[in-house]
C-alpha cells in the first residue's frame, strides 16, 4: 500500500521547500484527500497558483498545473475555465496573492461565480519576502514593515467573497485538518465560485516575530480561536472577540458563468462549433 | 464492528521530515516521541491507528500503511 503522497506528488520534487512546521504542506494535503474523496480523475484537474510560498504548491502536485504571475492565478484560472469548462480548475493562492495584488481578480470572479474553487492559504503574512503584512495581517501585529505593530485593518476574506457574489465560502485551519478537508470537498462540489480560506501558521515570519511560539503553539493558538459557525450562534458578541468563525459561512446557488455563456453562444448559432 | 480490520503501521519518511514536532505534540496517545533529530519514534503498543499525525503533517513524512495479516 502506498500513502496518497505517493500517489499525487511529483517525488522527485519532494523534500517541499517550506520551512519547518509550516502549515502550507497541511492545506495541500487536505487537498490532496478532498480530490482523492471525490476520486476524480487527475486528467480533468487543473491546478493554478500565483505567486508567494503557497503558490509554490501545484510545482508538487502531479496534475495539470499552472505557476503564475503575482495575483493572476484567477484571472489565468479564468481563462483556463472559459476555454474549456469540462475541467475542474482548482485556485491556489495565498493571503497577499489573493487580497493584494490579486484581490480585483478575486471580486470579479466572485461576481460572476465561475466555477472555479480557490483556496486561500491565510498566514498573515507574506513569508516568501521574508514577512512584510498583507490585507490579512491581523491589527496591531508585527511585521517587518510594520515594527510597531500593523494599524491597517484586515479585510475579512470571506465577507469579502459573499458580498461580491461567491456561492460558496467557507472557513477552516490547518488545526482542524480534517474539517478543512470537507469544507474543500463542499467547495469542489459546488457548481460556481467557491472559497475557502484555509487559516495557516508562518511559524518563521508570523510567529516568531509575533512571539507566539513555534509551530505547535500557533496550532494551538488557531485551536482556541476558530469558533464552529454552529457554536458561535449561542455566544455573546463579547465571547466572540478575538475569535473568527470556522465552517461554512454562505452556501447560496446562482447562475454560473460558464453556463450562462454556453447559452450566449447557442443564441448566437455557433453551439456546432464547439 | 469489523471483526478482522485491516493491520496497520505508522511509516516516517526520514528524508521528509523536518522535526518540527507536530505530530508529536498532537498524539492524543502519546504514541510518539522525539528521537535524538526531533524526528518521530513510533510506539505501537499505544498507538489506535487514528491518523491525526499523517493529516497534521506539513511534510507528507508520516503516514498509515496498511499490512496483510501474513505480511
Amino acid at each position: 500500500m502506498s500513502s496518497l503522497a505517493d500517489k499525487y506528488l511529483r517525488g522527485h520534487k519532494m523534500p517541499h521547500i517550506w520551512c519547518p512546521g509550516c502549515g502550507n504542506g497541511i492545506i495541500t494535503h487536505a487537498v490532496l484527500r478532498a480530490i482523492d474523496q471525490l476520486q476524480w480523475e487527475r486528467d480533468d484537474i487543473v491546478i493554478v497558483s500565483g505567486i508567494g510560498c503557497s503558490s509554490r504548491a501545484p510545482g508538487y502536485l502531479d496534475f495539470n498545473t499552472l505557476h503564475t504571475t503575482h495575483g493572476r492565478a484567477l484571472a489565468f484560472a479564468t481563462g483556463v475555465k472559459h476555454g474549456n469548462p469540462r475541467l475542474k480548475v482548482i485556485v491556489l493562492t495565498g493571503d497577499g496573492d489573493c487580497a493584494a495584488i490579486g484581490g480585483n481578480h478575486l471580486i470579479h470572479a466572485c461576481r460572476r461565480n465561475i466555477d472555479i474553487t480557490a483556496i486561500v492559504y491565510n498566514n498573515s503574512i507574506y513569508g516568501m519576502t521574508s514577512g512584510q503584512f498583507s490585507p490579512l495581517t491581523p491589527t496591531g501585529s508585527l511585521a517587518t514593515t510594520a515594527p510597531y505593530g500593523n494599524i491597517d485593518r484586515a479585510f475579512d476574506l470571506c465577507d469579502l467573497a459573499t458580498a461580491a457574489g461567491a456561492s460558496f465560502v467557507a472557513r477552516s485551519t490547518t488545526y482542524h485538518a480534517n474539517h478543512l478537508r470537507d469544507m474543500i470537498v463542499h467547495g469542489l462540489q459546488n457548481e460556481g465560485f467557491s472559497l475557502i480560506e484555509a487559516m495557516t501558521h508562518c511559524p518563521t515570519y508570523f510567529g516568531r516575530r509575533n512571539r507566539i511560539g513555534g509551530p505547535v503553539e500557533m496550532l494551538k493558538m488557531q485551536q482556541e480561536q476558530a469558533i464552529p459557525v454552529q457554536r458561535a450562534a449561542s455566544m455573546t458578541q463579547e465571547q466572540l472577540e478575538g475569535k473568527y468563525l470556522i465552517g461554512e459561512l454562505h452556501n447560496q446557488q446562482m447562475p454560473e458563468f460558464c453556463a450562462l455563456y454556453e447559452q450566449v453562444i447557442q443564441k448566437a448559432g455557433g453551439g456546432n462549433q464547439r | 464492528m469489523d471483526n478482522n480490520p485491516p493491520l496497520k503501521r505508522v511509516i516516517v519518511r526520514e528524508q521528509w521530515c523536518k522535526a518540527c514536532g507536530i505530530c508529536i505534540a498532537f498524539c492524543p496517545r502519546q504514541a510518539l516521541s522525539a528521537d535524538t533529530s526531533g524526528k518521530p519514534t513510533w510506539n505501537t503498543d499505544v498507538c489506535v491507528r487514528c491518523g491525526l499525525c499523517e493529516q497534521r503533517c506539513p511534510d507528507f513524512a508520516i503516514y498509515l500503511e496498511e499490512v496483510n495479516a501474513l505480511g
